[in-house]
């Protein structure tokens, strides 16, 4: 037996999955192959908007293979309903949010390229994709609405005939009047115009299901690419289909990355569990790319304007932002919760923000890696640098001034941030990057005919998705606490079954680690269960930087539960009193003797209760807990970006990237900083390459492939600097973390952008829009040195 | 992908009679474009012909007065033919920087010319160094091979056994690469011939073209200030999501001195 793993918190562990990932052993959906297999392919719009006058399937339904075709009036026959939205939002005026329906295949009319029309299942994808293209459909072509800031105009053709001006909701939150106060003092106000583009989050494994229904026991089985499968349960089960939770169990095996869009509960993944019952086979649906573009949830899609009210020292004295977000063509599980944290990590007396959520022919939008944070976190990044620029104050010195000093801290807009350390973060990040060498820096880059600059991005974020009570005042339709079991077995050895679900963030080393440190056992003897409904005992899943805050403090609480429990075991074999025994390093010993039993010895007699006295001590040491978080986290981080543009061609380098983060206590520091750099990875991807592109007039993605969608490649990051060592543990959770998985993605994209415009500055470049592409970089150079000449 | 039948003859001739007697049948050199495009179920050939067990064409040929490139050769073998580096360089770096590793491997010059996509590298090249295309039943100078967008001289059934290149004295190529696709936004090849500089553009209009400003320019003086100095106009040049004509008409002159200073230090 190995040595146990004792202070495994804090360990750069190599990660537990690594070796089948590497080694082609992972089991994902799309290796899943079931007795009597057959596959789904579905025949989607090539119409923004359109209705759908005509279908048949006849000849389809005769094509070689063809097991069955259905299209959405048979589901219509069935009643079986449209997708549920797990956020209620109210309008300022009180009324709920205006939720359309959202059938799982289209019904009467089609909403957006890519909208499900029918699906085909046969003996093969080939078979189902030839009986696919036999499918006639007559379509009445109607107008197209596309572009979100005018969405709502009069004039416009509406999505859906229910939703007047194509708005969902017009929420506000914070104080308008004490806000319009702080304006009316100012002595400067900064506006910006922003535009937080569309994405398309591109996991590298794409969407799948295998999904299968037992007459035996009138129940489904469905394997799905998906981040949290018990919610996945209850929307498709409650729903959707309305069947017992018990009936349905849900497996998401491995899962190659998520970044939010395998959140949802997909009209993909309700056709087929319904299908399955009628074909009584099988049935396996594996998205390819190109669909992938059109139907998995895209990203962001925000215009802003935004206002910032100072005195004349730089103080802030108020903050305004009206957004308009386009939320697609349906509202997508969690598309209506738009959170903003719009604070940062200043003391600004009074904020007033207004978000109008307008439909649009175009795939559903909803939350990818940050989810309102990055949207907060650039429109108070830009707002703060560009009003530094106009009062002539430095980058640094105007946060200084404006940090929040003291902690617990209650925002505007009704968070409560536990702990930070805003300024040593900033002093941290300014020391790593060399702040002082970068005036030598820039000569040396204008010598060489370029444009250097330094951009500064100071990000707060709420993670730990959420406390119930909180989460539910804003309007989820669901808690957001997690469970954890702890079984030991009779040798010693654990497995975890936790809600918390992982599609790349390596949970199995880091849960483990959690475990391992806890009881002093070694990791090879513990097991991580996650993913199957039929094996844990509840979950929300994993989003929003949650896993370790609520998933690894409830296998905390488990944790404790299992202690008590040996405690009391290990009492009664070395005939003592429960209160006199301590734990520590996987040895129960009698306070002040040498008096022990080891971990294993325990656990053998929990489940060997020869003498136990029944009446005072149960058999077994297995036990469960839930835990709802009493406040959200709040990682923070500063970080510098350094660019060096080519004024010849538009071209940006990222130099040097900075990046100092606050994320409390960490597990595994190899694994958090991985975190970062994908973060990192996904923000500089949006602030410089990726964007979506609808065409106006006909509702066609334009960027519907990697050669129009620029990913970041590996050759478009520069080495980063990573550093955690600046953590203020969490004061609320028992392992003082606050997550990290989001924080990358949220931080960068305003630190590239305030870098690339210091960098443009003296050109008189005041502002530019993501993704800062060489010919907008060129094209804003351009126009401000025409404009000036 | 739709069913589709699969030759691989050894000589050219069969290869020439199968395509002639099938009309729908298309030749298969690296497949790096037709093999995306048959995937998405876009194109549906009768059957593939595949070009690249014929001996003779994966050939690369240096003697005093040309290259002589097999059409099946791959780009990768191109980048790195130690006689082929020494005779026209700037041809060898081309070849080195297109698409991927994976790419350059099965990815053929001939492959590439037939397919005359707007963005290729190697249409530039051919266009700038003047060479001649040479296919199982004539010869075709690089001037008359480019007709539009990924249309080109030759007949359905034309095979491209071979390309030329005459030797000159100079020779580089730059792209700019666009941040999605990495092909050509825009990419220059300029050659310092005997008799005078060619300069060809790809990437930026619906086929590659010679740029006769730069030509009369760099041929008056090779340098960097030279390219610099001339103005394209934006006119006819592509204008799309990820560049303006502008925008192009600007990066020519500019890419045209990085292929001057690449083809000076070579």
């Amino acid at each position: 037996m190995n040595a146990p793993d004792t202070h495994m918190i804090g360990a750069a562990i190599k990660r537990k999955e690594d070796y089948r990932f590497l080694t082609g052993n992972g089991q994902y959906t799309d290796d899943v192959l079931l007795p009597q297999q057959t596959y789904g392919v579905f025949l989607r719009s090539p119409y923004a908007h359109a209705t759908i006058r005509h279908i048949d399937v006849s000849a389809a339904k005769a094509a070689p293979g063809v097991v069955a075709v259905f299209t959405g009036s048979d589901m219509a026959a069935e009643n079986i309903g449209g997708l549920p939205c797990g956020w209620l939002i109210h309008s300022l005026d009180g009324t709920p949010m205006n939720e359309p329906p959202h059938p799982v295949i289209a019904h009467e009319k089609v909403r957006h390229v890519g909208d499900q029309v029918a699906l085909v299942v046969a003996e093969s994808v080939k078979e189902a994709k030839d009986a696919v293209e036999l499918i006639e459909v007559e379509y009445d072509v109607l107008p197209a609405v596309v572009d979100t800031a005018t969405a709502a105009d009069t004039g416009q053709a509406l999505v859906h005939d229910g939703a007047p001006n194509n708005t969902s909701f017009t929420w506000g939150h914070g104080d308008k009047a004490a806000t319009d106060a702080g304006f009316a003092k100012a002595a400067h106000v900064t506006t910006l115009d922003i535009v937080n583009q569309r994405l398309i989050p591109n996991a590298i494994e794409p969407r799948a299901v295998n999904a299968s229904y037992s007459k035996s026991d009138d129940s489904y089985t469905v394997y799905v690419a998906n981040q949290n499968p018990h919610v996945e349960r209850l929307l498709m089960a409650a729903f959707v289909l309305s069947l017992s939770e018990s009936k349905l169990r849900i497996i998401a095996p491995d899962v190659g990355g998520g970044f939010g869009s395998k959140i949802y509960l997909y009209a993909e993944d309700v056709a087929l569990t319904w299908a399955s019952k009628k074909v009584r086979r099988p049935i396996k649906w594996t998205c390819e790319r190109s669909e992938a573009f059109l139907s998995d949830a895209h990203g962001r899609d925000h215009v802003t304007k935004a206002e910032l009210a100072m005195d004349s020292e730089g103080k802030f004295l108020a903050m305004r932002v009206h957004t308009t977000a386009n939320v697609g063509a349906y509202l997508s599980t969690f598309a209506s919760c738009v959170p903003t944290l719009l604070a940062g990590q200043y003391a600004t007396p009074a904020i007033y923000a207004e978000v109008k959520a307008v439909f649009t022919n175009t795939v559903p939008v909803d939350a990818y890696r940050g989810a309102g944070r990055p949207e907060a976190t650039y429109v108070v990044e830009r707002l703060v640098e560009t009003a530094a620029r106009e009062m002539n104050l430095d980058p640094a010195e105007i946060r200084r001034r404006n940090f929040i000093r003291s902690w617990p801290y209650t925002t505007p807009v009704g968070l409560t941030y536990d702990s930070g350390n805003y300024a040593a973060l900033l002093e941290r990040a300014m020391k790593l990057a060399d702040v002082e060498g970068l005036a030598a820096r820039k000569e040396a880059s204008r010598q060489k005919g370029k444009l250097r600059g330094l951009g500064y991005s100071c990000y707060i974020e709420a993670c730990g998705l959420a406390p119930s009570n909180v989460a539910g005042a804003l309007g989820a339709r669901a808690g957001l606490f997690e469970a954890g079991e702890i079984r030991v077995h009779p040798t010693g050895s654990v497995t975890v079954f936790t809600g918390s679900h992982s599609h790349g963030q390596g949970h199995e080393t880091t849960f483990a680690q959690v475990v391992a440190d806890r009881l002093g056992i070694s990791m090879d003897n513990i097991e991580i269960v996650h993913g199957d409904t039929g094996r844990i005992p509840f979950g929300m899943g994993t989003y929003g930087s949650r896993s370790i805050a609520v998933g690894g403090s409830a296998i905390m609480k488990a944790l404790d539960k299992i202690e008590d429990k040996a405690k009391k075991i290990a009492a009664h074999l070395l005939e003592a009193s429960a209160e006199d025994i301590e734990f520590k390093d996987g040895i129960f010993r009698v306070a002040g003797t040498d008096r022990t039993k080891a971990f294993a010895e325990v656990s053998l007699a929990a489940y060997v209760p020869h003498n136990f006295p029944l009446d005072k001590l149960e058999p077994g040491l297995n036990e469960n807990a839930f835990y709802d978080p009493s406040n959200f986290t709040y990682p923070s981080g500063a970080y510098l970006c350094e660019v060096e543009v080519d004024p010849d061609t538009g071209e940006t380098r990222i130099e040097k990237f900075t990046a100092v983060d606050d994320f409390g206590n960490i597990i595994n520091p190899m694994i958090v900083e991985g975190q970062v750099h994908g973060g990192l990875g996904q923000g500089i991807g949006q602030a410089m390459l990726e964007r979506a592109v609808y065409d106006n007039e006909s509702g066609q993605l334009l960027t519907g492939s990697f050669m129009d969608y620029a990913m970041p490649h590996a050759s478009d990051l520069p080495n980063f600097t990573v550093d955690s060592s600046q953590g203020t543990p969490c004061v609320h959770n028992p392992l003082g973390v606050k997550g990290c998985g989001e924080a990358g993605a949220i931080g960068s994209p305003p630190a590239v952008i305030n870098a690339i415009i210091d960098a443009l500055a003296p050109l008189g470049v005041k502002d530019l829009q993501m993704p800062a592409t060489p010919h907008r970089v060129w094209a804003a150079m351009h126009a401000a040195t025409s404009t000036q000449g | 992908m739709y069913s589709f039948d699969y030759q691989r003859p050894d000589q050219a001739d069969a290869a020439v009679a199968f395509l002639h007697a099938n009309e729908d049948a298309k030749y298969l050199a690296g497949g790096q474009s037709l093999l995306p495009t048959m995937r998405l179920r876009l194109a549906q050939p009768s059957a593939l012909v595949d070009v690249t067990r014929i001996g003779s064409m994966k050939e690369i040929v240096v003697t005093g007065d040309k290259v002589t490139i097999g059409g099946s050769a791959s780009h990768a073998q191109v980048a790195a033919n130690a006689d082929l580096r020494r005779a026209i360089a700037g041809l060898a770096d081309l070849a080195g920087k297109i698409g991927d590793r994976q790419v350059r491997e099965r990815g053929t010059i001939g492959g590439s010319l037939a397919n005359d996509d707007p963005a290729a590298c190697y249409p530039s090249a051919v266009l700038g160094l003047n060479a001649t295309i040479v296919t199982d039943r004539r010869r075709i100078a690089a001037d008359d091979f480019f007709l539009g967008m990924y249309e080109t001289a030759l007949e359905a059934d034309e095979l491209i056994m071979s390309v030329e290149f005459p030797l000159v004295e100079r020779a580089g190529y730059e792209k700019f690469r666009n941040p999605a696709s990495h092909f050509a936004l825009v990419g220059v090849f300029v050659a310092k011939h005997a008799g005078g500089v060619r300069v060809a553009v790809t990437g930026a209009a619906a086929c590659v073209f010679r740029c006769t400003e730069l030509e009369d320019a760099l041929s008056k003086d090779f340098s960097v200030a030279a390219a610099r100095g001339v103005t394209v106009t934006a006119g006819t040049l592509n204008d799309d999501m990820h560049a303006s004509a502008a925008y192009r008409a600007h990066l020519i002159p500019i890419l045209a001195g990085r292929a001057v200073e690449r083809a000076n230090a070579f």
